[in-house]
């Protein structure tokens, strides 16, 4: 007998990612799913308006702007967001900066990236969220290996590695003390493929960057960067047409390119199965050091 | 040719599977085997291992740095916490619990097990089966892991002989027959370090006849694991979406915990014990034919009557009695409060919260040697043992043989809202 009682890998991913988000929306007084016009943002949206339909979402998305966006980001996210009918908060690096809150780094290495994490504790207290649904994947990174599905963060917003609640079966603890608030990942257990090849079995739209296009570029310490009005070139940096895509999409800053001619989600597909680099791998802010990561991460950072 | 790549993984399917080993027999070893060759790791993980291993002054590229990610671990040489690690192949994609298998760290194999289908327990071939052996495949049959593979592995170590393997094969088989839980154990002589048996077959060991562990991983059936009998849907949400269009929508969202829900079933609301029909089971995608575990759905009732999330939805011919009396195994995870009798907690169960008074703690497990201690009842940290527990509210519970989601609970602290103990339903 066939069994009739499997189901696809994809469909335990959407069915445990929607369980999630309910659960989320269901322990949390006011959670906020963390939107950034990325793939993966993307995703987490999708299944959270399969979760909740017919109905609207039942929170608010939420995006950290470090002010250093690709515009095709922003244009799509803006679009996107009004097709969902959702309410899109917007907080601001540069609003933090301009506050004096904190201070950017000077330079052409400067990068937004470390200064999200004030920017982004600064919405959440301000909004009165006490949950951030956010799209990290243990895949990532080996310091996210070990991250749960709810993910305690202190009253600073800082996550101690040490002392996390045990996850069993499909129970999720998201009790806390006043001040305190959670991160959540419905995308714990999705890997890089996972997400492309759901993509493309639901059909999702995604911004043009994921897709081959020709664009100015420079390299810098072997990652290929997009030049913007944010970046300055140092003295020996040449800039040349190239033919690349974006694996992932954050700030332009610190986000590399990689060569590619794959302009469609097959394309994509057979180019992630036979990648040689993980995805992370073409992010400046991750080769600082060996656990930079783990760093970031207990600071507050996604 | 892009089409012969892709076409295979719209049929895959998924296997969560945990690792046990006391240090040293390889465990990390052998995942980073199984991740290298199925080439999951990639270049820059390569190098940043190569790296460390360097300094660390290692002589060959130390696989087990891949999975061991925090500081902590790093520098002490040992995996703390529960890792997950994916792998994926044309036939499934594989999620591993990576846990740490010394007994301090009985809490993060307890985790680990309790979403996984399969534990791999690995023995060193030149130890044979030890104390930790007998843990690792208790604390797999108490969380029901139905499938064990037994990995000798570092035959390398014993010139390959078909003797050592053979015996620790008797010895296995000898204390796990009263594992009862355990429905299929395969056994797999191996090198995790060389990679006889791992994913390519073993030249060195021409007398084994068996899969490698990565073919049984692939192939081994897990269909029938899930209850697909015992109707059960514990509400998790209440969908209404006060709009022109739905204006009468009420949907009740939840997790397949159990059995099959088809539009048309006769359904019985616990603990109120009201009755409807299913009258559609809603998706974006359209309406769907029937739902089971462990898929998310969306169900409406053919009456309008009282469901919130903490109900469930069953079927009116099979039907859980409500109980606020339940006996329990339960693993105490707290490492700065003992739980001694007639302590006071939270229970989570399902998407249900009560209160909850230990009453009783019956015994406490030796898990090395699987006898009972009835003359110390105080449970600390990692410790096993049987209770009695007393709920606030009337629980709509299953026992854990025959549901692992309706028979499995969590205790919470009401002071610090940690979650002190993983309980499982007798
Ligand atoms: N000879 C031999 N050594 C092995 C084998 N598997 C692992 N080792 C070595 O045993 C040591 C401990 O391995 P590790 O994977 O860290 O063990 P863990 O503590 O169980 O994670 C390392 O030095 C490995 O290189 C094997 O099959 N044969
Ligand atoms: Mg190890």
């Amino acid at each position: 007998m066939h069994n009739d009682y499997t189901i696809t890998h994809l469909k335990q991913l959407e069915s445990e990612a929607i369980y999630i988000l309910r659960e989320t929306a269901a322990q949390f007084e006011k959670p906020v799913l963390l939107f950034s016009g990325g793939k993966d943002s993307i995703v987490m949206a999708h299944l959270a308006r399969k979760a909740f339909w017919p109905a609207k979402l039942p929170f608010q998305l939420l995006h950290v702007d470090t002010g250093h966006n690709f515009p095709e980001t922003m244009e799509f996210r803006d679009k996107y967001v009004e097709e969902l009918g959702a309410e899109l908060v917007v907080g601001s690096v540069q609003k933090a900066i301009d506050e004096g809150k904190v201070v950017e780094e000077k330079g052409a290495r400067a990068s937004r990236n470390g200064l999200q994490t004030v920017a982004l504790l600064e919405a959440l207290e301000e909004g009165q969220y006490d949950a951030a649904l956010g799209g990290g994947r243990r895949d990532e990174e080996k310091a996210r290996a070990k991250e749960r599905f709810f993910s305690h963060r202190d009253a600073f917003g800082q996550w101690d590695p040490k002392n996390q609640r045990p996850e069993l079966w499909n129970i999720f603890n998201g009790r806390k003390q006043h001040g305190e608030h959670f991160r959540v990942f419905p995308l714990s257990n999705w890997t890089e493929m996972d997400i492309w090849q759901y993509i493309k079995a639901e059909e999702i739209e995604l911004p043009h960057l994921y897709f081959s296009h020709e664009r100015d570029c420079f390299v810098r310490d072997g990652v290929i960067m997009g030049v913007t009005d944010f970046i300055e070139l140092l003295p020996d940096e040449k800039v040349e047409k190239m033919v690349v895509r974006f694996r992932t999409i954050g700030d332009a800053t610190c986000t590399g390119a990689c060569l590619s001619s794959a302009n469609n989600l097959d394309d994509i597909i057979d180019e992630v199965a036979a990648a040689r680099q993980t995805e992370r791998g073409t992010r400046a802010d991750d080769k600082r050091s060996e656990t930079a990561m783990e760093d970031r991460k207990k600071q507050g950072y996604f | 040719m892009s089409e012969d790549n892709n076409s295979g993984y719209l049929d895959m399917d998924l296997l969560r599977f945990t690792t046990a080993g006391s240090v040293d027999d390889g465990k990390s070893t052998l995942i980073g085997r199984l991740l290298y060759d199925s080439k999951a790791i990639f270049e820059d993980q390569m190098e940043a291992m190569e790296v460390s291993s360097k300094a660390r002054g290692d002589e060959n590229v130390n696989l087990a740095l891949l999975t061991d990610g925090l500081r902590a671990e790093r520098e002490q040489g040992i995996t703390i916490d529960v890792a997950y690690r994916y792998f994926a192949t044309p036939k499934r994609k594989f999620i591993i619990a990576d846990t740490p298998g010394h007994i301090q760290y009985t809490r993060n194999m307890v985790t680990g097990a309790s979403t996984a289908n399969l534990a791999i327990v690995l023995i060193d071939a030149r130890k044979g089966v030890i104390e930790q052996t007998c843990r690792h495949s208790f604390i797999a049959n108490l969380l029901r892991i139905q499938h064990v593979v037994v990995c000798v592995n570092k035959m390398d170590l014993v010139d390959w002989d078909e003797g050592v393997f053979n015996k620790i094969v008797e010895d296995f088989k000898s204390f796990a027959s009263r594992l009862d839980n355990i429905v299929d154990v395969t056994f797999i002589p191996a090198s995790a370090l060389i990679g006889d048996n791992i994913v390519e077959k073993s030249e060195n060991m021409p007398w084994y006849q068996g899969p490698t562990l990565l073919y049984h991983l692939e192939t081994v059936y897990i269909g029938a694991d899930e209850n697909h009998v015992e109707a059960r849907f514990p509400v998790q949400w209440v969908i209404r979406p006060h709009s022109d269009k739905y204006h009468d929508f009420r949907g009740f969202a939840g997790r397949v915990a159990g059995g099959v829900f088809k539009p048309g079933d006769a359904v019985t609301v616990l603990p109120s014990g009201f009755t409807s029909t299913i009258k559609s089971i809603e998706s974006m995608d359209g309406p769907q034919e029937k739902v089971f575990a462990p898929m998310s759905a969306t169900i409406t009732l053919e009456d309008e009557i009282d469901m919130s999330r903490g109900d469930m939805l069953v079927k009116a011919n099979n039907r859980p009695d409500p109980t606020q009396d339940i006996d329990a195994m339960i693993c105490w995870f707290a490492s700065d409060k003992q739980l001694a009798g007639s302590g006071k907690y939270i229970l989570r169960h399902t998407t249900k919260e009560v209160k909850a008074i230990v009453t009783e703690v019956c015994y406490k497990m030796n898990i090395n040697t699987l006898h009972k201690i009835e003359d110390d009842l105080t449970l600390s940290l990692n410790d096993i043992g049987r209770v009695k527990i007393r709920t606030s509210a009337p629980l709509i519970a299953d026992s854990y043989k025959s549901n692992r989601i309706t028979g499995s609970f969590v205790l919470i602290d009401q002071l610090t809202n940690a979650t002190v103990a993983a309980g499982m339903i007798i």
